[in-house]
Parts: structure tokens; sequence; C-alpha cells
């Protein structure tokens, strides 16, 4: 039920435009008391390293557990134990399992909180793609369009840009979508932004990033009203 | 009690042919009918449908029916961690439909539960999507989805009895318990084969009337595809 740590790093990791895990802390914020909350592969499963000591949390993991907890020591893993992303995990006072039927009705039927995964590309009316590049060998979606399709509030960690540079926040996906509609919020190395009618609203900066930067590197329309606040880590 | 009991994998897969459509349960390597696969191996039958979250590993799972080109298609909705998979499909010796998770494990149910087809939200507006019905339902838009058909689901539990009924440990119960009963004939294997009478009927997680065979199984490997630990400090 509470949170837990599966790797450790210092705060002195994170400074200007995030890394991983300054993406993943910051994230973290948004998780509240209370909350039963899906993580994706990637970003998304750091997230829980940073959730406050102080509140309540599930984590859901869609092949059939909540109330996931760390990975186990050595020598206590066991096969029948893993998440979604085949890892061996071990489970929290308070948690169950069920089958995947159930797991995907519990996401459907929105009683899973808040979904935290990654993506290739957002456009800023929410529409996100995450599961295929055409002419790469495509492995799957895996639970990610039942996962987008239906929850109310879905987070998306990325980098702002791709490896060459190229923004991942556009105004329309090129690549082909995962979901329709459906981001709420995202996560960069370098801002806090939330889908509006209007466009990506700019609603925080990393650390020592300015609006100018964020710009740049953003394609899709980027709405900036007043002053934007630094990202309180 | 109706006695489902059968002596060995090779009594449990009489009837078994060429051209067939399987369902195997499992996520991952985690909770595959080990002894069904290698039963299928032997055989040596081919042109086989398998639906399946994933498809083993080269050397291990559904990779062994893989190896021997016995499988024709794969409906699957993660296939990664996989060398020859993707050397086949890209060859075109392989066929692939990648379905979202939450609607295979409902395609299953639908079809162990007599519902021809049901409407999801999963994979709207996207190429999942294509060429299916879809409709609108307080204001969001649906697919329809259709029950699958499968001649043999092959599933594995921890422990089950005489009559059929199952249980299953962990997340190894997965897509099993969807599985059982949505096939014309459904053959489980068990860790533990136990007396009817023995198991508590307050725990059975699926009752013995969605099995038709049922045997112990024998030298589970139960490989681990993500050995996570943590260091004891």
């Amino acid at each position: 039920m509470a949170n837990f740590q599966i790797s450790s790093l210092s705060d002195s990791q994170i400074n200007t435009m995030l890394d991983k895990n300054g993406i993943a802390k910051r994230i973290a914020q948004e998780v509240k008391d209370g909350y039963y909350v899906n993580l994706g592969i990637g970003i998304p499963t750091l997230v829980a390293n940073f959730v406050r000591n102080d509140i309540n949390v599930e984590f859901q993991s869609e092949n059939g557990v909540l109330g996931m907890g760390p990975f186990p020591y050595e020598g206590e893993e066991d096969a029948d134990i893993i998440n979604a992303g085949k890892q061996t995990i071990t489970t929290l006072p308070g948690a169950s399992f069920f089958d995947s039927a159930t797991s995907f009705g519990m996401i459907r039927g929105q009683h899973v909180d808040l979904t935290i995964l990654g993506a290739m590309e957002v456009a800023e009316n929410g529409d996100i793609a995450n599961w295929k590049i055409p002419g790469k060998m495509v492995k799957g979606m895996g639970g990610a369009m039942d996962l987008v399709a239906s929850a109310e509030n879905i987070i998306v960690a990325m980098m702002h840009t791709n490896k060459v540079g190229k923004s991942k926040l556009l105004k329309r996906c090129t690549l082909p979508l995962t979901g329709v509609g459906c981001v709420t919020k995202i996560v960069t190395n370098l801002a806090v932004l939330e889908v509006t009618s209007k466009g990506f609203m700019l609603l925080e900066r990393a650390p020592g990033v300015n609006v100018d930067d964020i710009k740049m590197a953003t394609e899709g329309t980027l709405v900036v009203e007043g002053n934007i606040p630094e990202m309180a880590l | 009690m109706i006695r489902k009991t059968v002596t060995d994998a090779r009594e449990a897969l009489q009837g078994v042919e060429d051209g067939m459509t399987f369902m195997l349960g499992g996520f991952g390597l985690c909770g595959i009918p080990e002894n069904a696969i290698a039963e299928l191996v032997r055989l040596g039958i081919t042109d086989i449908t398998c639906i399946s979250n994933n498809a083993g590993v080269d050397d291990f799972g559904l990779g062994l029916l893989l190896q021997k080109h016995q499988i024709k298609k794969m409906i699957s909705s993660y296939v990664g961690e996989n060398d020859e998979f993707e050397r086949q499909m890209l060859s075109g010796e392989l066929e692939v439909e990648l379905t979202p998770q939450g609607t295979l494990a409902e395609k299953c149910r639908a079809a162990q539960a007599g519902f021809p087809a049901f409407y999801t939200p999963a994979g709207y507006g996207t190429e999942v999507a294509q060429g299916k019905e879809t409709r609108e339902f307080n204001g969001k838009m649906y697919v329809l989805e259709e029950a699958f058909e499968a001649d043999f689901a092959f599933v594995k539990a921890w422990k089950g009895d005489e009559a059929g009924n199952l249980i299953f440990k962990g997340t190894a119960r997965n897509f099993n318990p969807c599985m059982s009963g949505a096939a014309n004939i459904t053959v489980a294997e068990v860790e533990e084969l136990l007396p009817a009478g023995s198991l508590d009927p307050n725990q059975i997680h699926v009752p013995g009337i969605f099995v038709q065979r049922i045997f112990q199984g024998e030298h589970y490997e139960k490989r681990i595809e993500q050995r996570t630990v943590l260091k004891r400090t």
C-alpha cells in the first residue's frame, strides 16, 4: 500500500533538463492519496520510487495484480509472481491477484484512477502514438490501447524531443495511433503541459529551462499564459 | 461428481489435428501450459492458429512450436522477445494478428460466456478498428469485437481436482480462467491433481464445468523472463 524504492539516486542528479528520474519524480506529485495507479514500462515504472511515503497508493499491473511491491530479494523471486514487464516482483499487504479479463475490467470500467505511460508522439488534440513504427518490427500494443481508451486521467512520461532532436509534441501524430483524444497531461524533460482545446497549455518549466526553449522544442500549438513557474521537485 | 481426469498430456490432447485453432494461457512464460506445448511439439501437427497473449521466447513456450514451423497464425497482444518469431513474421511465413490485450481477454471470456460479440472503447480511431463496426454510447465511441472460436483451450493451473476445478497461484492466473470453457474442449494441466473434495469449494477460481480434461503435468520449468531482484544490504 505504501510506495517503495526500486533504485536509489540523489537529488543532485536532477538539475537542468530533467533526466528520466526527474520526470518520474515530477509525475509522482500527481499521484494522490487513495489512488489506484497503472504504470507503463520505462520511465513510468520509476514513478513508484518517488511517491510520498505518507499517502496510500496501490499499483496495478495489467497481467493481474493489485498492490504490487518492490522487486524481491535475491533468492526470493517467484516465477509465478511477475509484473506486465515480466519482471519478478513482490506484493504488499492488501494485494490481490486476478485474471486478465477482470484486470481489463478494472481498466475499462475506470476503477483505476491514474494511468502513466510512455509515448513516441502526442498530438495537441490528445491523440497518442506509442506502439508501432511502420517498417520496423512491430511487437504489439499489449494493453496500451485498452488503457488509453478507458482511463480518465492519462499522464504521458517522455522526452520532449526524439533522438534526432525532432519534437514529440505535434499538431497531429504521424505514427499509427494508440488512442484518440485521450492524453490529459504530459511531463517531459523540459516541461509539464496539459492538453486543452487550445493546444498544449504550458504549466511548468523544468529547472533552468526557459519558455523559449520549450517553444523551440514543441511543434504543436503551445499555449503560454502568464508567468510559467519552475517545477518544484 | 463428473470425473475429468486423464492420465497424461498424450491422452489429454487426443483429437488435435492440423489446421486447428488453439487458445493457450499464460502471460510471457508465466502460467503457460508447458506440458500441452511439449505434446504439440511431439505430435508435430502443423498449420496451427494460436490465440495467446505472447509468443514465448526462442527456446521456450510457444517458441518451441515456432522452431518447428508448426504455427500458421498468431493472435496476440505483444510478441517481442523472440527472434525466430520476428524472422518468420518478416518473411511472411507467419501470419500475425495483433489485438489489444484487454480485447484479447474479453474475446475469450465472451466465447466462454456465450456472447457473440461486445463493444469496447479499445482501439477506436486506430488501425485495430479498421473494417469493424463502431457505435456511440453515451457520447463515447466503441468498436464491435467478436468472440473467439477455438477447437482446444490449453490452460495451466496450480491445483486442480478430479472434477476439473482449478485454483491458480499469483499472476500465473492471467488468461487461463478466461480461456477455460472458451473452446470446444478445454484441457487443464495442473501442478498438483487432487481427489474430489480436497479443494475448498469457496476457493475455486474456475469451476470444473469449464474443463473437459485434466491431468497432472510434470517437469515444470517455470522459466523467469526478467529476473529482477534487490541485493540484500
